[in-house]
């Protein structure tokens, strides 16, 4: 029985990993920027939440709209004056700036907030610690089940978007060939300001939700965007829904680690992503050209 | 201002790369409803002229006007929602999406049809190149017709005015250029300006109202097509030394 709970919770925990692993896998599928800073834009909005309930005062709600719009702007602001720009220079040059962003991030949050470790946890009453059971040995907390569910939406959200939205179109065909794209009367830059806001607004909301149901601190981003990344890379980048799988799996994998050994929670999952980075290199070089393009379709 | 009719216009257009001057003070003008066709050998500027036109290459020197406004500085997606619309010589159509998709996409954006009217601006646009047929295949599966069809289906969604080909009937049987050309006609009917580079000069000549043939980044001839083709410049440098 064991066995079967810890293999729900990493379930559970895949939509953590999923919510935090889409903005990435939509950011490299639309402008091909590995965006080293995305972990870190995921702890800044869990610290504005913070800032905005436990310091100014408001009511969550209202500082979870404030900061998810302040955030889906950041992104827009910073492919605008930072991305786009490097993107000019190759494909190496964001993955130097997006680092750099990350320790500018890092570095002002800890001067504004010090090296506390914090939590959204007592934002959320009850919530935080609520749970359903499942016969007598399996619990399953309402957060976690809700942290699911928002990423199941989520997901279905941007690929309704994406699959009948002009917005959608719009992005499909800049992510093939921003040219062409600009032929057919499509605001490349506008488009790829769209795509940023969004994926530092699915970050955000993958923060807000590691805030409520764990502890973050300055420097916890690094940690997230490994996990995002694991995510991606597992799930192949074939498609949104790649990222869901990929996090189940490294989800899984990890909560079956750690009921093997208690420092086996890691290892677990950097084993089953590495085996999954090794199948994808076997299965051959040919599918890499096609992956990225085919992001938000299914494989041809 | 712009001459009465002209509706697209290129005025001592020079263009740069580096140290290679590419075009040299062109002058090229299309007027409202007429159809030109560029000739010239390979090299001579003619897709780099369409560029500057289209807006994907900004001129190092000279101005584009489009109906009298001067367009120099607008880029290609701006272009596009005036009313030029270019094709590729290469096709390049969004090839993870739908024919229709790749049409839909073109209509909203480029051609700014919003609802019901982008639907039929597709369908129109699709059946007039024979591609309603395909509709729902993936682009990337189609042939090299009908991906130049697409091309041409593409360009039209977006409601053009001026309309530039990059050698569409390049690479087509003589059979399936003729069906480009009877759609080319059609369009013409609907009183489409028309800029058509290509290399097969019979194909052209059913089409086009004036020629302009270019060597070495400059307009050498310009004129009813058959006093171009029979021009001794446009001979010597086109067709290699007087071998007609």
């Amino acid at each position: 029985m064991i066995w079967v709970n810890q293999v729900l919770q990493g379930i559970l925990l895949g939509g953590y990993y999923a919510l935090l692993a889409c903005g990435l896998s939509l950011m490299f599928g639309v402008m091909r920027i590995i965006n080293l800073a995305h972990g870190d834009l995921a702890v800044l909005a869990a610290f504005l939440v913070f800032l905005l309930t436990e310091q100014a005062g408001l009511p969550l709600a209202p500082a979870l709209i404030l900061v998810l719009a302040a955030m889906a702007v950041l992104g827009a602001v910073m492919q605008r004056t930072m991305l786009e720009r490097s993107l000019r220079a190759g494909m190496l040059v964001p993955l130097l700036s997006t680092f750099g962003l990350s320790i500018v991030i890092e570095n002002i949050l800890f001067a504004g907030f010090g090296a506390d470790t914090r939590s959204l946890a007592p934002a959320i009453g009850s919530l935080a610690y609520d749970s359903w059971s499942i016969g007598d040995e399996i619990y399953v907390g309402r957060l976690s089940v809700l942290i699911f569910l928002a990423a199941v939406l989520l997901l279905v959200g941007l690929q309704l978007v994406l699959a009948r939205t002009p917005l959608g179109r719009a992005l499909r065909a800049t992510a093939e060939n921003p040219d062409i794209a600009e032929l057919v009367g499509i605001n490349s830059r506008a488009v790829y300001a769209a795509a940023a806001a969004i994926a530092v607004a699915t970050a955000a909301i993958g923060g807000i939700f590691l805030a409520m149901r764990a502890t973050f601190a300055p420097y916890a981003g690094p940690a997230q965007l490994i996990f995002a990344f694991e995510t991606v890379v597992i799930g192949g980048m074939s498609s949104l829904w790649g990222t869901l799988v990929g996090g189940i799996v490294l989800g899984v994998a990890q909560n079956i680690g750690a009921q093997l050994d208690p420092h086996g929670f890691l290892i677990a999952g950097h084993v089953v992503f590495l085996l999954g980075l090794a199948c994808r290199l076997a299965l051959g070089a040919s599918e890499t050209g096609g992956r990225f393009r085919a992001l938000f379709g299914k494989a041809p | 201002m712009a001459e009465a009719g002209v509706i697209l216009a290129a005025e001592g257009v020079i263009k740069r790369f580096n140290a290679l001057i590419v075009l040299d003070r062109v002058d090229f003008r299309v007027g409202a409803a007429e159809a030109v066709g560029i000739v010239g050998p390979n090299g001579a500027g003619k897709t780099t002229l369409l560029n500057v036109l289209a807006g994907a290459f900004k001129p190092s020197a000279g101005t584009v006007r489009f109906r009298g406004a001067e367009v120099t500085d607008a880029g290609a997606a701006e272009r596009c929602r005036l009313g030029i619309a270019r094709s590729h010589q290469v096709p390049r159509p969004f090839g993870a999406m739908t024919v229709f998709e790749n049409v839909l996409v073109a209509a909203t954006t480029g051609g700014g049809f919003g609802g019901e009217a982008a639907y039929e601006r597709c369908i129109d646009s699709l059946q007039l190149c024979g591609m309603l047929r395909l509709a729902n295949r993936r682009a990337e599966t189609l042939g090299l017709l009908d991906r130049k069809r697409l091309e041409l289906a593409r360009a039209l969604a977006t409601d053009p005015v001026v309309l530039l080909l990059d050698e569409i009937g390049g690479g087509l049987t003589d059979a399936e250029a003729g069906e480009m050309v009877a759609t080319i006609l059609e369009l013409r009917g609907r009183q489409l300006a028309i800029v058509w580079i290509e290399h097969i000069v019979h194909v052209l000549l059913q089409v086009v109202d004036r020629l302009v043939c270019m060597n070495a980044g400059r307009v050498i001839a310009d004129g009813a097509p058959r006093a171009v083709m029979a021009d001794a410049a446009v001979i010597d440098a086109y067709l290699g030394g007087g071998v007609a």
